[in-house]
């Protein structure tokens, strides 16, 4: 069941979706185009400079951004599906928004109009904000009373300059639940996955995965469910070999509830593989395909 | 006049006790302590918040951004500490401390602060004063991962990951490091051979100022 008419969504992906987690971008993808919506990302758009910009060069972090709202449409939605670039690109333009000097300056440099009324959506807020009974319908028991734990990281953490915006705590949960989805109650919901000290210091990152992995395990949950291809990366990767429960994007249990798109190619990306799990659950068959 | 660097300092309550070396502790000497931690306070407080744009004078030492941190442990002077550091203006001890390098950002202590202190924002204007201070910082490895991806983001527009890693990796001297974890993730296809890139890539690199830290 699709929407006949579509329309188009302008998108900003991020470097995670279209390289490292690129089975999150064609999952996401999936749901969209259910949901009536064509991505169209924004062209040419750059990094938003993650976390190393604003660490060693502020100018250049904001630089960074406002190139990539210079490039936004200037009027309605443009979803952006990683939370990280989400919180910069909000700041930024919330900062510009209310200083003259900096609405002028930006003018200035990218010769085009501040976009006064472009709506900065994250794919929760999106999500909260669409009609799903069609998507629930006939998918009400999809899930097959799927035990997970919900994990939004810091994306649900803002700095000051946001503390006014609403919250989607719970989208994740809600949505899931009534695609026949079991949310399980623990503590590191909230809990930052540690970014770039995955790298940069795994001695701190793995002790605090493998705590996370437990405390998922005691609490009953067969998966992990996140809404950030950065924590999905960061669990998978920190959590010593063979000992970790699979770990979801949120677009893809979605997706594979509404019957859509090609999950076997996502969870081949997965480095904890999902589709045993999901084989004795009987949502995937013996080859690895969809049971409808 | 009294010599400032043996004034000593508790840390973690937040209370700070003075003691001035080969002169008698009198009435006097300490308010010239006093008056003179005071102004020096003030000034480092001062240009912190015109840095970070918040106002880090409002600080309560609640200590909520402390117990909230993901990483405290591993922190040299937890979040709340480092701000009472920096009112009574003891700037080199929190540009020397690992603390700086070790937030990732995750703004939890930002939305958990009573006062709303925008606390990554101080640190990154700490970190970018430790930088310009040229002093040996204390987590060299998390400024060469970050230099990497600046690089990156300067070659291409975009963070090409397998390049960041390889390049952090030589420069860390850790060629083995993760070796097996690099190997699984390449046969999964999460660190791509190729880069995405940005078709301006021109106007990307004219965003860099002449000094950037590569």
């Amino acid at each position: 069941m699709t929407y006949q008419h579509r329309s188009r969504l302008p998108f900003f992906p991020g470097c995670s979706l279209v390289t490292s987690a690129s089975e999150n971008y064609t999952s996401l993808q999936a749901i969209c185009l259910q949901l009536g919506f064509e991505l169209d990302e924004v062209r040419d758009w750059n990094c938003c400079g993650s976390s190393s910009a604003h660490c060693l060069d502020s100018g250049l972090a904001a630089s960074l951004t406002e190139r990539n709202l210079a490039l936004m449409p200037t009027d309605g939605p443009c979803l952006v599906a990683c939370p990280n670039c989400y919180k910069r690109l909000r700041q930024t333009f919330l900062r510009i928004q209310c200083s003259h000097e900096e609405r002028s300056s930006f003018e200035r440099r990218w010769g085009r109009p501040f976009p006064e009324r472009l709506q900065l959506q994250p794919f929760l807020s999106f999500l909260a904000g669409q009609d799903l009974g069609f998507l629930y319908q006939g998918a009400r028991t999809a899930l097959q009373n799927l035990a997970y734990v919900p994990y939004y990281g810091c994306m649900l953490a803002r700095p000051p300059i946001m503390n006014r915006e609403p919250s989607h705590r719970g989208v994740m949960e809600k949505v899931l639940g009534q695609l026949g989805g079991r949310a399980l109650p623990w503590r590191h919901s909230s809990k930052c996955c540690g970014t770039f000290l995955s790298v940069a210091r795994p001695d701190l990152v793995t002790p605090m995965v493998q705590t996370i992995m437990d405390e998922a395990e005691q609490a009953g949950a067969e998966c992990l469910v996140t809404a950030c291809s950065m924590c999905h990366l960061n669990l998978e990767v920190r959590c010593p070999a063979g000992h970790g429960l699979p770990i979801f994007h949120f677009s893809e249990l979605l997706a594979l509830a509404a019957g859509v798109g090609n999950p076997g190619e996502w969870f081949n990306r997965h480095l904890i593989d999902p589709r045993p799990l999901l084989m004795a659950k009987g949502m995937l068959d013996r080859s690895g395909r969809v049971r409808h | 006049m009294f010599k400032t660097g043996s004034v000593r300092y508790l840390t973690g309550d937040g209370a700070a006790t003075s003691q001035v070396e080969g002169e008698t502790m009198n009435e006097q000497s300490v308010h010239r302590i006093q008056a003179w931690s005071d102004r020096k306070g003030q000034n480092c407080s001062r240009e912190i918040n015109q840095l970070a744009d918040t106002n880090i004078l409002r600080c309560l030492q609640c200590g909520s951004c402390s117990s909230g941190c993901p990483f405290v442990q591993a922190m040299d002077l937890p979040p709340n500490v480092l701000i009472r550091h920096l009112h009574y203006g003891f700037l080199d001890e929190t540009l020397r401390s690992g603390t700086i390098w070790i937030c990732v950002g995750c703004d939890t202590c930002a939305s958990q602060c009573p006062m709303a202190i925008d606390i990554p924002a101080v640190m990154d204007a700490l970190r970018q004063k430790s930088l310009a201070s040229q002093q040996p910082a204390s987590q060299p490895e998390i400024i060469r991962l970050h230099q990497a991806i600046l690089r990156s983001i300067y070659r291409y527009g975009r963070a090409h990951k397998l390049e960041i890693m390889l390049r952090y990796k030589v420069r860390h001297k850790a060629w083995f490091e993760d070796l097996d974890l690099g190997l699984r993730m390449l046969s999964k296809r999460k660190l791509h051979l190729l880069p995405s890139k940005v078709m301006n890539v021109g106007q990307v690199q004219s965003l860099f100022s002449k000094q950037a830290h590569l």
